[in-house]
């Protein structure tokens, strides 16, 4: 319904890549050193589809769509690598430039709803500021398509909302707001990070349904990134695993599911707990917890935590190896699946085994405590 | 959903916590209106067993379990806690009953004080109902931070030393320490990756094991609450919906309510479109001005004139299987969505 006063922001010209990230890092400067939050990310994504983000806390998953979009402070920050939007680079852009982008063509959705509306401006002024800025409409018009948009994201009453302020709405509603601003001029790619991890389970499904739509109508590309794999696995058409900083596997998503080779998304789909087990049911733990990102081990940055490992894998680190299937990638020298990766686990069963003999028999525990 | 009703109660004696028509409201300014956090609500636990309770926002699962711990006190209601009135405790009396009933919360890292040591954090509850001498309370410290996977040479530590994880583990120590029967878990996980999460509720079953433990865990996953319940309690809106072992609920959802529950549960399978999967509409309504009847039945697709005039009560649909509704789903039934679905604010 605002298709009509979007196009003039959407060029559709392009044929490429929406989005092109190449060898990107983000680094941060501390007291304790460099923090390498996101160490070399490379993937692109075409016009109208999704990609899925998934990690940990920590896995650098928020400072990669930050650094693409621009939005971390220029002090303290070293980043490098190439991001191209729409065949422009923008990686090295400066704020001032970066502002035509904003809410025009890159749009984000941030996790708390809460915080991320300005509780002191009217909804409808929210929605309202990015249309004045970038298309050339007048007050009047920009009210009615601002109303339009509360409608397409089913905000019932959308005239009388627009009057209201944040704290007026539920968090769901809060949610839809948000959404509603970030389409208001027409994005082709919108970021969303963690947008429905504040949410219930019913209206996760609600507002995740809404925002497929709106990308189907407008053809928009998306980057959804979460936690839960989940939430990824019916609505991407590929995700992208992270840890450490770096894409560790990356493929069509009935692929990542049918066919995963990285141990560490297997380890991260086995300790869900699933409806279909019965009650009581022990959950399989990754040990150990990520990485310190100042002083990264060498080698395979999962390899501590990895049921895997050898000792290959503690001293090089593995490239993004190619899979069977197209557009499957992955960094590990000992798959799963595979017969190298069913030795290597059969190997640590075994050393793991001896090694509890070892230890009833006297020896002190190798391991106490600080897990987790 | 109004469930009220007693039906799902065992007998008088046999479980160590029972609660009966528990009620809890909150003033709202002077305007004389009251939120209805929690309206009549049974329920019970057998030494031993974990409930689960489970809802959206706003269903009043924190609040029953936090009014169990009389913080604050019901309005009405009785709390039987091992034979103990908790409700017609004041004081010292009930401070007394305080060790033995311990709590968990959300979020791990605000609820250790950060100006104190590790050691004395779990050792606190200790030194203040000076239970054994010093080199007792020392030796239990160690036992329990290692038995909790905490290494207690980190115990001279400071709570913002450890991640997210390692600090519940320690609330998980603080609260075992002064060997309580019942503790409640608010939301234990909540706050943590998956991969934590499955570390922490398999620590929280070795824990019920080892120390005897009876558990009420809340939580809004269900998924986390079947994995660790052997009795699950749905609530809406502050009543109860359906209550059943995890087995039944999760086969054979009887209240529709569950039913959405489940059905809005993202599956990690890209076969599952989750857009073609029926979608609960609407939201939780106001609980200052709680729908009549059924409080579910703005919401509900199988609402009739009914449910709007006569409040459901509990009633036994299968074996373990406790339902609060009129018209609850047969078994194998799935539950169909009227595309007009009720939008509500």
């Amino acid at each position: 319904m605002t298709t009509s006063a979007t196009e003039p922001t959407t060029t559709g010209a392009g044929t490429g890549p929406i989005l092109e990230v190449t060898d990107l890092k983000t680094h941060f400067e501390t007291a304790r050193g460099i923090v390498r939050a996101v160490d070399g990310v490379t993937f692109s994504l075409d016009r109208g589809k999704t990609l899925g983000v998934v990690g940990e806390s920590g896995s650098g998953k928020t400072v990669l769509s930050r650094s693409i979009m621009g939005l971390l402070p220029k002090r303290g920050t070293i980043r490098e690598g190439s991001v191209r939007f729409d065949g422009v680079e923008i990686g090295d852009l400066s704020a001032k430039e970066m502002r035509s982008y904003w809410g025009a063509r890159l749009a984000m959705i941030f996790q708390d709803p809460m915080t991320s509306l300005n509780p002191v401006m009217k909804i409808g002024k929210q929605i309202t500021e990015s249309i004045r800025q970038h298309l050339d409409v007048d007050r009047k018009y920009a009210n009615e398509l601002a109303e339009n948009l509360l409608r397409s994201v089913r905000i019932p009453e959308p005239e009388q909302r627009l009057k209201e302020y944040p704290h007026q709405l539920s968090g769901g509603m809060r949610q839809r707001v948000c959404i509603a601003v970030a389409l208001a001029c027409g994005p082709a790619l919108l970021f969303a990070d963690e947008p429905t991890t504040a949410l219930d389970v019913t209206v996760q499904a609600q507002v995740l349904d809404l925002m497929a739509t709106q990308q189907r109508e407008r053809f928009m590309a998306v980057v959804l990134i979460t936690h839960d794999l989940g939430v990824v696995a019916g609505r991407a058409d590929e995700i992208a695993v992270m840890y450490a900083g770096r894409i560790v596997e990356k493929a069509p998503t009935s692929v990542l599911f049918s066919d995963m080779k990285m141990p560490y998304t297997e380890a991260l789909l086995s300790s869900i707990p699933k409806l279909e087990h019965a009650s009581h049911t022990r959950l399989a733990t990754i040990p150990g917890r990520p990485p310190n990102l100042v002083n990264p081990p060498k080698g395979c940055k999962f390899a501590p935590r990895c049921a895997y490992a050898q000792d290959r894998c503690l001293e090089e680190e593995p490239p993004l190896l190619p899979g069977t299937q197209p557009g499957h990638e992955f960094r590990c020298w000992f798959p799963v699946g595979t017969p190298e990766g069913a030795e290597a686990l059969a190997r640590n069963r075994a050393t793991a085994a001896a090694a509890t003999t070892a230890t009833t028999t006297g020896e002190p525990p190798a391991v106490l405590g600080g897990t987790t | 959903m109004a469930g009220s009703g007693t039906a799902h109660l065992r007998g008088e004696g046999e479980a160590l916590l029972r609660v009966e028509h528990m009620v809890v409201e909150f003033p709202v300014g002077r305007s004389g209106l009251a939120v209805h956090a929690v309206t009549d609500v049974s329920l019970d636990i057998l030494e031993g067993e974990t409930l689960g309770i489970v809802g959206e926002s706003g269903c009043g699962k924190s609040t029953t379990g936090r009014a169990v711990m009389q913080l604050p006190p019901p309005k009405s209601g009785r709390v039987v806690y091992d034979g103990v009135e908790l409700t017609a405790l004041k004081g010292n009396d009930l401070r007394r009953m305080r060790p033995r009933l311990q709590m968990i919360f959300q979020d791990p890292i605000s609820s250790l004080n950060p100006r104190r040591k590790v050691r004395e954090i779990v050792r606190e509850g200790l030194d203040i109902w000076e239970i054994g001498d010093k080199a007792s309370r020392d030796a239990k410290v160690i036992e329990v931070l290692e038995s909790v996977g905490i290494d207690p040479a980190n115990a001279e530590r400071r709570p913002h030393e450890f991640s997210g994880g390692q600090c519940q583990r320690i609330s998980i120590a603080r609260a075992v320490i002064t060997d309580p029967k019942l503790i409640i878990c608010d939301e234990p996980v909540s706050a943590l990756d998956v991969s934590v999460q499955a570390q922490i509720l398999n620590l929280l079953e070795e824990m019920k094991e080892r120390y005897g433990l009876t558990l009420v865990f809340i939580a809004h996953d269900l998924a986390v609450v079947k994995n660790v319940s052997d009795r699950v309690m749905v609530m809406y809106l502050g009543k109860v919906c359906e209550v059943a072992t995890p087995d039944l609920l999760y086969a054979q959802p009887a209240h529709p309510y569950t039913a959405a529950l489940l059905a809005a549960i993202p599956v990690p399978d890209p076969g599952v479109r989750p857009e073609d999967q029926p979608v609960l509409g609407g939201e939780i309504p106001s609980p200052m001005h709680p729908p009549s009847g059924c409080r579910f039945r703005t919401r509900c697709p199988r609402a009739q004139p009914r449910c709007g005039e006569e409040e459901p009560e509990l009633e036994e649909v299968a074996p373990g299987q406790f339902v609060a509704c009129h018209f609850p789903l047969e078994p194998g039934e799935p539950l169909t969505f009227n595309n007009a679905s009720t939008v509500s604010i």
